[in-house]
């Protein structure tokens, strides 16, 4: 990312979409819109004192939702270009409230909240299409009650849940667990609002609320509206203390999830989704297993899977070696569904084809290996590019010629083409580098030359 | 020691980084210590160095101060040198005479809570830098020259596609062939898998397209035997039926594939009722035979093994197409797979998976525990899915073996200082981010000789490894930051060449000189890595910029 960010060659045009495409091969002129980002990028330093101030708390998208960022933001830290970015839906001054911390903060003077949309013309020859992928949602699946369960996760989310720089600092905090603790987290906050309140009570009359309150429901100073106050007060009080004293004690005995099993074929080899083969899924679960353990020795996963795919360069040896080190078990069966256990421990069913027989576990966390989908803005930018969609709504390719649209001029690397693992997208982003370059620089050349 | 007859003249730029340093470590005392240390004779300090004023402020001191070596106490040199590198220059500073000081990423970052520590580490780490600047020398950027031919070894898919590419943008190639005819795989393949297009009409027009190609030169029958030197600047030996020729090359594609292991002694492999899937494709070119009703393929036959544990990649896309053939070819015969895993990864290959079953292809799951027994007519299996042993009837016997290493892969290697893997394919510079490039700079990598490739991944490697060759061919030049090894007290070097066996990207070399056997650095391929310095035990060679002097200043300057 730095290099590409660096590089005297490479005009970055980050938070921008392509509008319109004309022209042909060798001679297309596109119009991109640069979407406002409130910033101006020659000014920002990227040194985030502004999101340090900003007082406005949003989800954190990088985070899958997990953690929180600031109205002020940049996509993640060592995200390229390192402006910073406001995000209109959820800044107070953009949405017509008094603020602007963020611009007083700044001491380059790089907020502009007058900054508008600009619309930028490019003449280029060719045209390289790398807009990746989406995560399938599997919610879709309501067998494995994905929105439901709280420990079931997806593939994505359990990478930053492992993450040193994600929202729990790489501990494997159970979500439920952390949203035991967010919520004892709000209570304290409440029960020391409360307890200021109750103390000046107990101030004001010199008796500790507890002896008042029995005496109170007794009987006593029924007529007395202070003391009436007191009381319910100190009602409220308890109703907020004593959960909050029950969910720490149960907080108390929350570890780290050591129980995990990974789900292959969410939404893919599906026939009622995808029925393609996502192709690095299996992989990946394997990978995340093995970091897993390695966070936590006594961590066991198992794989479910249809044919555990390990079909890269080092992949098997990858695989027998998650097995013998990493307490990896691969089971071969389709999950039938994942059900509500005690202590939010999801329970998986499943067959045990290799015995031949329906079988349930209980484990710590899920994790649902997601399909490679395609993205969501690929309609539109096939569209406006004039460029062809497989049935799956991938970029069409042909075997023989891997990086080449339907359209001259345009190509096609990584997900947006099929699914495909790093190695190979980085492959392909070559060749289709290559295939542009032909183009770009030798253009005229090139229709005298015999192409094969 | 810092040269007597330099005034050495130090500035410091000590960086607030907005409140990334500042709101954890004390500045004005950082400041004031920076001024206290030998030979430095400005300070100053910025609320960001990097910015267009904080940059301003370094060139115009270099000029008002005199200042002969500059220090930057800020951010990491990953991001940000190149910019202050460049700043000395434009102010008439050779660039290496610059140094830079991280006291954000493992200072003020990590001792966020700690102001006291944090600053009294910031001030070890600028001293420290500052001990190393004094004995700072100037460098001069090493360029040079890349002839502007390129080497494809292997005339198979990749290399004919990597070739053509190459020869297209314009440069000369020399494709070089041990076979007698261009192609290699795709003259023994059927069909192509998924579309089915048919292999030898396709390796014709490539063939046609390479040979006709006024800026490729084919040399079949032909062998690379030698190839001296480095990135822009090899002299290759090719032995050919007309003798040796002599190339200049100035970048090498290695795309000398794959071949298929031909299973002696197992399943009763004898390349007639017991079949290897490329024999198969043969039988399919000619037409199958009519008495053939009843065919059994066995997957994994020889691969995933304890000796050769990886999965082969292409095998199951291999044998599902070829059932589909021999479906196509006698509908009515029964075609059985007997596998662990079906590697029917993607889009296409499991399309052409579901395809297979729509046709009647049946699939049968074996335990490696307990393989399949081939006999005369017939192969028992234990369907481990429905735990029943079957006895199934075969005319045919078709075993899917793996795609291993090319016979003198290892030569290869050799001759051209690249390595190889456990399993005997080339090994790329990084298995991720680096899947056609070689450690070593000018050496390019493509299609089976990396891994087993199917005819997409082939092609797109092919194309993927010219654009990586094409980089320095395009520039014409090499430009190599002058950081690397040196020479430094020829006559301790012995000559005993443990440097040459550790340097990881085939950068030195023993050459014979009037003082016997010495060690030479071939500078356009260092990296500057410093591991032929650090284990020398003469102390005869040395990194730029990394002296021992200026590392024994630098490990001074902490302890004092």
């Amino acid at each position: 990312m730095l290099d590409v960010g660096r590089h005297p060659n490479i005009d970055l045009l980050a938070y921008s979409e392509i509008e319109k495409v004309e022209g042909e091969e060798g001679n297309f002129k596109v119009t991109v819109r640069r979407k406002a980002r409130y910033v101006e990028e020659d000014k920002c330093t990227g040194c985030g004192a502004c999101k340090e101030k900003c007082p406005t708390v949003v989800p954190d998208a990088f985070n899958e939702g997990m953690g929180e960022r600031k109205a002020i933001y940049s996509w993640f830290a060592q995200g390229i270009p390192s402006t910073h970015t406001i995000d209109p839906n959820y800044c107070r001054q953009l949405q017509g409230k008094k603020c602007g911390v963020c611009a007083k903060t700044c001491q380059a003077g790089a907020v502009n909240f007058e900054q508008k949309d600009r619309v930028v013309e490019l003449t280029v020859g060719a045209i390289i299409v790398a807009a990746g992928y989406d995560v399938f949602d599997p919610s879709r699946i309501p067998e494995y009650r994905y929105d439901k369960l709280a420990n079931v996760v997806t593939a994505i989310e359990f990478e930053r849940l492992l993450s040193a720089s994600g929202p729990t600092g790489g501990h494997l905090d159970r979500p439920s667990d952390r949203a035991i603790e967010a919520e004892i987290e709000a209570l304290e906050k409440k029960a020391g609002k409360s307890q200021k309140v109750i103390a000046k009570f107990e101030e004001q009359f010199g008796q500790a609320s507890a002896d008042f309150y029995s005496s109170f429901q007794k009987g006593e100073y029924k007529d007395d509206e202070e003391r009436n106050k007191w009381a319910e007060k100190y009602k409220e009080h308890l109703e907020i203390v004593e959960p909050l004293e029950a969910m720490k004690k149960k907080a108390e005995g929350f570890t780290a999830a050591k129980r995990l099993a990974f789900i292959q074929c969410v939404g893919s080899r599906d026939f009622r989704f995808y029925p393609f083969c996502s192709g690095y899924c299996c992989m990946h679960s394997i990978k995340e297993a093995i970091i897993a353990h390695e966070h936590g020795p006594e961590t066991t996963s198992t794989i479910f899977g249809m044919d555990i795919r390990a079909i890269g360069k080092g992949f098997e040896e990858y695989k027998i070696r998650g097995g013998n080190h990493s307490n990896i078990t691969y089971v071969r069966g389709r999950v039938a569904e994942i059900q509500a256990g005690p202590d939010n421990n999801p329970v998986v069913i499943y067959e045990d084809t290799k015995e031949r027989m329906v079988k349930s576990e209980e484990f710590d966390m899920v994790i649902l290996a997601t399909a490679c989908a395609p993205t969501k803005g690929i309609y539109e930018l096939a569209d406006k590019l004039g460029i062809e969609l497989d049935a799956y709504d991938f970029v069409k390719t042909s075997p023989l010629s891997p990086v080449d649209t339907s359209r001259p001029g345009i190509f096609v690397c990584g997900c947006a083409g099929a699914p495909m693992d790093v190695p190979e997208s980085v492959a392909q982003a070559s060749s289709a580098a290559e295939r542009a370059a032909e183009i770009a620089f030798y253009g005229d050349a090139r229709k005298e030359k015999a192409v094969a | 020691m810092p040269n007597k007859e330099e005034n050495i003249r130090i500035g410091v730029f000590v960086c607030h980084c907005g409140s990334n340093i500042a709101g954890y470590l004390n500045m004005e005392e950082l400041g004031a210590y920076a001024e206290t240390l030998p030979h430095v004779a400005f300070v100053k300090r910025n609320l960001y160095t990097c910015s267009e004023g904080g940059i301003n402020e370094i060139k115009k001191a270099i000029k008002e101060q005199n200042l002969n070596r500059v220090v930057v106490a800020s951010c990491t040199p990953r991001t940000h040198e190149p910019l202050f590198r460049s700043s000395c220059a434009e102010a008439g500073l050779n660039p290496y005479l610059f140094e830079m000081v991280n006291i954000r990423d493992q200072c003020s970052w990590v001792h966020m809570q700690q102001r006291d520590d944090g600053t009294a580490k910031a001030k070890d780490l600028i001293r420290m830098g500052v001990a190393k600047s004094a004995l700072l020398e100037p460098q001069q950027p090493i360029i040079s020259d890349v002839t502007l031919r390129a080497l494809v070894m292997g005339a198979g898919i990749a290399g004919m596609t990597s070739a053509l590419a190459l020869a297209n943008r314009g440069y000369e190639v020399v494709l070089v062939e041990r076979e007698e005819r261009l192609g290699g795989m795709l003259n023994v393949i059927n069909k192509l898998g998924p579309s089915m297009a048919d292999a030898a009409s396709f390796a014709e027009e490539k063939i046609k397209a390479v040979q006709s190609h006024k800026n490729i030169t084919v040399f079949t029958k032909a062998r690379v035997t030698e190839a001296q030197g480095f990135i822009g600047k090899y002299k290759v030996d090719i032995e050919t039926e007309s003798g040796v020729k002599k190339i200049d090359i100035g970048v090498i594609i290695v795309a000398t594939g794959g071949r298929l292991l031909v299973p002696e002694g197992l399943y009763n492999y004898d390349g007639k009722k017991v079949i290897t899937q490329l024999e198969a494709e043969t039988l399919l070119k000619q037409g199958l035979d009519k008495g053939i009703n009843n065919v059994v393929m066995i997957q994994c036959a020889g691969g995933r093994t304890k000796e050769k544990p990886y999965c082969s990649r292409i095998c199951c896309q291999t044998a599902v197409k070829n059932a589909i053939m021999i479906k196509e070819q006698n509908p009515a015969s029964k075609v059985s797979i007997l596998y662990r895993d079906m590697q029917m990864y993607g889009v296409e290959n499991e399309e052409l998976f579901r395809d297979s079953r729509a046709k009647g292809i049946r699939y049968i799951k074996y335990d490696p525990e307990d393989p399949p027994q081939v006999k005369d007519g017939s192969v028992q299996v234990f369907h481990s899915l429905l735990g029943l042993k079957m006895d199934l009837a075969a005319d045919l016997v078709v075993l899917s073996t793996p795609i291993v290493s090319q016979e003198g892969a290892e030569a290869t290697s050799q001759l051209l200082r690249v390595p190889i893997d456990d399993n005997g394919f080339f090994l790329e510079g990084h298995v991720k981010l680096r899947p056609l490039d070689f450690a070593t700079d000018g050496v390019f990598l493509a299609g089976s000789a990396r891994f087993p490739a199917n005819i997409r991944e082939a092609v797109a490697q092919g194309l993927g490894a010219a654009s990586r060759a094409s980089i320095p061919l395009s520039k014409g030049s090499v430009v190599v930051e002058p950081i690397i090894s040196i020479l430094a007290n020829e006559d301790a070097c012995r000559g005993c060449g443990l440097c040459v066996a550790l340097c990881p990207y085939g950068a030195l070399e023993i050459r014979k000189t009037e003082k016997g056997r010495k060690v030479h650095v071939i500078d356009v391929a260092c990296k500057g890595c410093g591991v032929c310095a650090s284990t020398c035990y003469q102390h005869a060679l040395s990194v730029n910029s990394f002296t021992d002097d200026q590392i024994n200043a630098q490990i001074n300057a902490f302890l004092e």
